[in-house]
C-alpha cells in the first residue's frame, strides 16, 4: 500500500501538473512583472517618451501613433492596437514581429515572464498616479 | 540615410537596401575593426541587408540609451546632490557612456546607417531627485536597463564581432550598477545572473 502510494505521488512528481501550470503561463504576476519592466528602463518610461515611447495610455493604443514620438516606418504601418495578445506576440521577439522597427532589443522569450510583464504593464499605464 | 528608409516594408525600398547591401558590408569590417578595437577585419558571410539593417537599429538603440545616461550623470552632477567621493565616479562613469556612444555612432556610419542624435529633453523625473541617494537610485536604474538592453541586442547582432564589443560595453555598465549600488548601502552583486 505504502509503495503504491509512492508510486502515485512519483507519478504525479514525474507528470507534473500540466493543467494548473497551462492556466499559470496564461495569468501574469503584476509585482513580478515590474521587476522584468526594469529591463526596459534603458529606453522606456512610463510617463515621458525617452529613447523609446512613453508606455502611459499603452492599452487600446494603435501601435505607433503616441504623439510627439518619432516612430519607425515599420511601426507606423504596423496596424495593431496594443492588447495582451498583440503585446505578446511583439515582446517575444520584437524584431521578426516588426521588421524594420527600431527597438533593437531581442525580446522577453519566457511566455511567464511576458504574462507578468504584460500584467504590470496592464496595472501601471492606466494608473492615474503614475501616468498624468 | 534613415533606418525608416532602410526598412523593408515598402517594396521599393527593399531593393535599394539590398543593392546598396554589399558596400555596407565592406565598410563593416571596418566598423567592426573600430568598435572592438582590433586591426583584424572580420569577413562578413552571408548577411542581407535586412540583418545589417537590424545590426544598425540595434546599435542605434544602445546608441540612445548611451546618450541618455550621459545626460542624466549631467543632472546629476550639476544637481549639487553628490557628494564628493561620489561625485567624482559620476563623472568618470558619465566618461565611459561617452566612449560607449562615440564607438556606437561609429560603428553605425560604418554599416551605412545614421546615428540617432540626443534628444533635446529627457524629462528626467527632476522633482523626485530630492537627494544624493535618490540621485544614486535613477542612475543605478539607467545602467541595470543599459545592461538588459545589452543583453537584449548581444544574441540578435549578426556580426560576432559586434556582439563582443556590446558584450564588452555590458561588463562595464554591470561594474557601474554594482559600484551605485554599493555606494546605496545595498548588496552590489545580488545575484548570480543578470537579465
Ligand atoms: C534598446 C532600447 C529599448 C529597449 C531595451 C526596449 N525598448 Fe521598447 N521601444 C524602443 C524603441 C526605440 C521603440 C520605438 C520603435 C519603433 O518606432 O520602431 C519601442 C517601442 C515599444 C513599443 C511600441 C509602443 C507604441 O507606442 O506603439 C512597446 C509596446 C515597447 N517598446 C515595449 C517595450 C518593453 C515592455 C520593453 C522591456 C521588455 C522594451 N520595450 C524594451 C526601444 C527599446
Amino acid at each position: 500500500m505504502r509503495s503504491l502510494v509512492a508510486t502515485c505521488l512519483l507519478a504525479i512528481l514525474v507528470v507534473g501538473f500540466p493543467i494548473p501550470r497551462a492556466a499559470q503561463a496564461a495569468t501574469g504576476d503584476p509585482a513580478r512583472g515590474e521587476d522584468i519592466y526594469h529591463r526596459c528602463l534603458a529606453c522606456h518610461a512610463l510617463n515621458h517618451n525617452s529613447v523609446g515611447p512613453r508606455h502611459c495610455g499603452l492599452f487600446g493604443r494603435q501601435a505607433g501613433t503616441l504623439k510627439g514620438y518619432s516612430y519607425s516606418t515599420a511601426m507606423k504601418k504596423y496596424g495593431v492596437t496594443w492588447n495582451e495578445e498583440t503585446l505578446d506576440h511583439f515582446l517575444e521577439n520584437p524584431l521578426k514581429a516588426v521588421p524594420g522597427t527600431k527597438m533593437g532589443y531581442a525580446g522577453v522569450k519566457d511566455a511567464q515572464e511576458r504574462a507578468d510583464l504584460i500584467a504590470y504593464l496592464k496595472q501601471a499605464t492606466s494608473d492615474p498616479k503614475i501616468c498624468n | 540615410m534613415t533606418i525608416a528608409r532602410l526598412s523593408p516594408t515598402p517594396d521599393g525600398e527593399i531593393r535599394r537596401s539590398f543593392l546598396t547591401g554589399f558596400g555596407k558590408f565592406t565598410l563593416s569590417a571596418t566598423a567592426i575593426a573600430l568598435l572592438a578595437g582590433n586591426e583584424r577585419l572580420a569577413l562578413i558571410g552571408s548577411a542581407s541587408a535586412q540583418t545589417a539593417n537590424n545590426d544598425v537599429a540595434i546599435l542605434n538603440s544602445a546608441l540612445g540609451a548611451e546618450q541618455q545616461a550621459i545626460a542624466a550623470y549631467q543632472l546629476g552632477a550639476e544637481s549639487g546632490l553628490l557628494q564628493k567621493p561620489v561625485l567624482a565616479l559620476a563623472v568618470q562613469f558619465q566618461g565611459h557612456h561617452k566612449q560607449h556612444a562615440d564607438a556606437l555612432a561609429k560603428a553605425v556610419q560604418k554599416l551605412g546607417g545614421k546615428p540617432v542624435a540626443p534628444l533635446k529633453d529627457y524629462a528626467f523625473p527632476k522633482d523626485k531627485l530630492k537627494k544624493e541617494a535618490d540621485v544614486l537610485s535613477f542612475a543605478a536604474s539607467l545602467e541595470k536597463g543599459a545592461v538588459s538592453a545589452y543583453l537584449g541586442a548581444v544574441p540578435i547582432l549578426t556580426d560576432r564581432e559586434l556582439a563582443k564589443a556590446a558584450a564588452s560595453i555590458l561588463g562595464d555598465e554591470a561594474m557601474h550598477w554594482a559600484v551605485l549600488r554599493q555606494a546605496l548601502g545595498q548588496p552590489p552583486v545580488p545575484d548570480a545572473f543578470m537579465s
